[in-house]
């Protein structure tokens, strides 16, 4: 190429660079203002309702008397129903496919199908659980149907993580336990599970806490909004922290906003907690190999 | 020592070998050894069950929503579903075409798309190509925390914020209306655009980043000429999955995008999506069994088919054209 055709136009794009650089950076910048103004908005509106009162009182229809106590009551029956049913199905299943299955059809349609279950939306799962749970096997309206409902949504990913933990395991711990005479169940039970433990519970605290903050499914199933009492049994109907949201936003009183905003604000917070937990717990039991 | 690592060579995927080599021959517990053998085979068998119960769940969703949809469809042609531009199943003169809601679910998809995916792309970009490792680690949980949001709390911002501010914009349009929904789905789906796509940019091989370089190419050139074309299948892969989301997104549209099902291309007018619908119908008060109950199972089955192909299409993707590099 002679000298005269040779055009680096260096200036031109070096200012194209910096276009691109600071457009990249907004876009950053977006997400992070979204995330900030989403906190403050809600912060604004729901901080001056939050009180003791408030947790602690049943939902009215009178704004200034009404409390979460039957949605927090129930967010934990459901918590500890769904972790319940999903742990030990999610961590079986993982442990099924990655120390048991053979490599064949069957085990590559079950992996499949585990990945295209974790992308199935959530409101189909709730007329699943509306279909099965709550005519079929007749649980009615009750937090064991919410419950077995969400337990099916989050058991994809609960298998997903659990097969992660459990790969990180290196296999010299699963031969040396061989090596000993141990069988299959005695290795994992004794080398392989009590390794893996952190990230398997890390993994399902995660889940859990998108499970908690699900709404669709449980209106699906028919969760009650107006709930004056605190579910006493599984068999009870229930509300949750994201339904008593949803219906309050869904009214038109600005007070209504307020008061969901004021939920919104424990619900965030209860979120917070899980997720700094499971972040603790991976740090504090992680071991490296 | 050298004697017994030869020995234990097998991995999990091989049988371990049998327990009772060290005993003398007299004193094995043939008992024991056939009680442990069941007891293996048991939890071995328990173990598979537990794979079983996802691929229950998934015959589960289709039987459920076809065999109830079957109920649907011997009473109104699917023909007429398919093809119709009227969805009234509630008013006296009924009407049972699903175009309207399928309008109101893709202009949603769509308008969250104008937002996810060109601030989804270049916030990847910015993450792989550009920011130190420290910035990432501050960007990277900011993103989290934004994917970690319950819809419904999105549907609260959508409505008490994002509305005001288009009425604004706009004035004369309703509190209902899909601009609104569709930029709070945008929202909810950026993290997991830019951190899918942030996956693919990265497994782009550093040689082909130096030997752009190297022409003389600039950071930008070389992010958006190379880079970028490189690691395409995986981008795509992630916007398609990303409108899945949209579409059996629920909660914020229900919130904040109307119910009235509505054939427009206008995102400043009430709209119904299909899932919303799928929640109208069953906050009321529809007996069971009857026709206008079952519409939620055929909505619900063209939801479920939709999403499958689009998420089915996205893995293939990821496995036919992942550009294989080294």
């Amino acid at each position: 190429m002679s000298e005269e055709r040779f055009h680096p136009a260096r200036e031109r794009r070096r200012r194209a660079g910096i276009i691109f650089r600071v457009a990249c950076l907004a876009s950053i910048g977006f997400s992070i203002a979204v995330l900030a103004i989403l906190i403050v908005d809600v912060a604004r509106d729901g901080w001056s309702w939050l009180s003791v009162d408030f947790l602690t009182r049943y939902p009215s229809r009178i704004p200034e008397r009404a409390g979460i106590k039957s949605a927090i009551l129930g967010s934990l029956w459901m918590m500890a129903l769904t972790a319940g049913i999903s742990f030990p199905l999610g961590v079986g299943a993982a442990i099924y496919l990655e120390e048991y299955a053979p490599r064949g059809w069957l085990t590559r349609l079950l992996q499949t199908n585990i990945a295209n279950l974790a992308g199935v939306p959530s409101i189909v799962y709730g007329i699943l659980g509306l279909a099965i749970f709550v005519r079929f096997l007749g649980f009615g309206r009750s937090v064991l149907a919410g419950a077995a409902t969400l337990a099916l949504l989050a058991l994809p990913v609960v298998i997903i993580a659990s097969q992660e933990a459990l790969r990180a395991v290196p296999n010299s711990l699963r031969e040396a336990s061989y090596g000993v005479g141990a069988t299959r169940w005695q290795t994992i039970r004794h080398q392989v599970l009590p390794v893996a433990l952190p990230g398997i519970l890390t993994g399902t605290i995660l889940s859990l806490s998108r499970s908690i903050g699900e709404t669709a499914p449980l209106i699906m199933i028919g969760a009650l909004t107006f709930i004056a009492f605190a579910p006493t049994s599984p068999m009870d109907p229930f509300t949750v922290l994201p339904i008593q949201i949803f219906n309050w936003t869904a009214k038109p009183q600005a007070e209504f906003h307020d008061l969901a905003a004021a939920a919104i604000i424990v619900l965030l917070v209860v979120l917070l907690l899980m997720n700094a937990a499971a972040i603790l717990l991976r740090n504090k039991y992680q071991k490296r190999f | 020592m050298t004697h017994s690592e030869a020995a234990i060579t097998s991995g999990p995927g091989s049988a371990p070998p049998a327990g009772g080599a060290l005993r003398s021959p007299a004193a094995l517990d043939l008992g024991y050894r056939m009680g442990r053998r069941w007891g293996e085979r048991l939890i071995a068998a328990l173990l598979f069950g537990c794979g079983l119960i996802s691929v229950l769940t998934t015959v589960g969703i289709v039987v459920v929503l076809v065999t109830e949809s079957a109920g649907f469809f011997r009473e109104v042609p699917i023909a007429e579903f398919l093809t119709g531009t009227r969805w009234s199943p509630m008013y006296s003169e009924q009407h049972f075409g699903i175009l309207p809601l399928l309008n109101g679910t893709l202009l949603i998809a769509a308008g969250s798309m104008l937002v996810a995916l060109p601030v989804g792309l270049t916030s990847a970009i910015y993450l792989s190509e550009y920011a130190a490792p420290r910035t990432r680690a501050v960007i990277k949980p900011i993103l989290e925390v934004l994917a970690g949001i319950p819809t419904v709390v999105y549907g609260y911002f959508a409505l008490t914020f994002v509305t005001p501010l288009i009425r604004m914009a706009f004035p004369g349009t309703g509190i209902f209306n899909a601009a609104s929904g569709a930029i709070v789905v945008g929202i909810m789906i950026i993290p997991m655009v830019a951190s899918l796509s942030e996956d693919a940019l990265n497994a782009v091989p550093l040689s082909l980043r130096e030997a752009a370089y190297g022409l003389g190419a600039t950071k930008f050139e070389v992010s958006t000429r190379v880079v970028v074309p490189s690691a395409l299948s995986g981008i795509v892969a992630s916007f398609i999955l990303a409108i899945s989301r949209a579409v059996g997104e629920t909660m914020a549209v229900t919130l904040a995008a109307g119910a009235t099902p509505k054939m427009t291309l206008n995102f400043l007018e009430s709209i119904q999506t299909m899932t919303a619908y799928i929640v109208q119908v069953s906050l009321g008060e529809t007996p069971h069994g009857t026709l206008e109950y079952r519409t939620i199972f055929a909505v619900g089955l063209v939801l479920f088919l939709i999403t499958l192909v689009m998420n089915l299409v996205s893995q293939r993707i990821t496995r036919r054209f992942r550009e294989e590099y080294e």
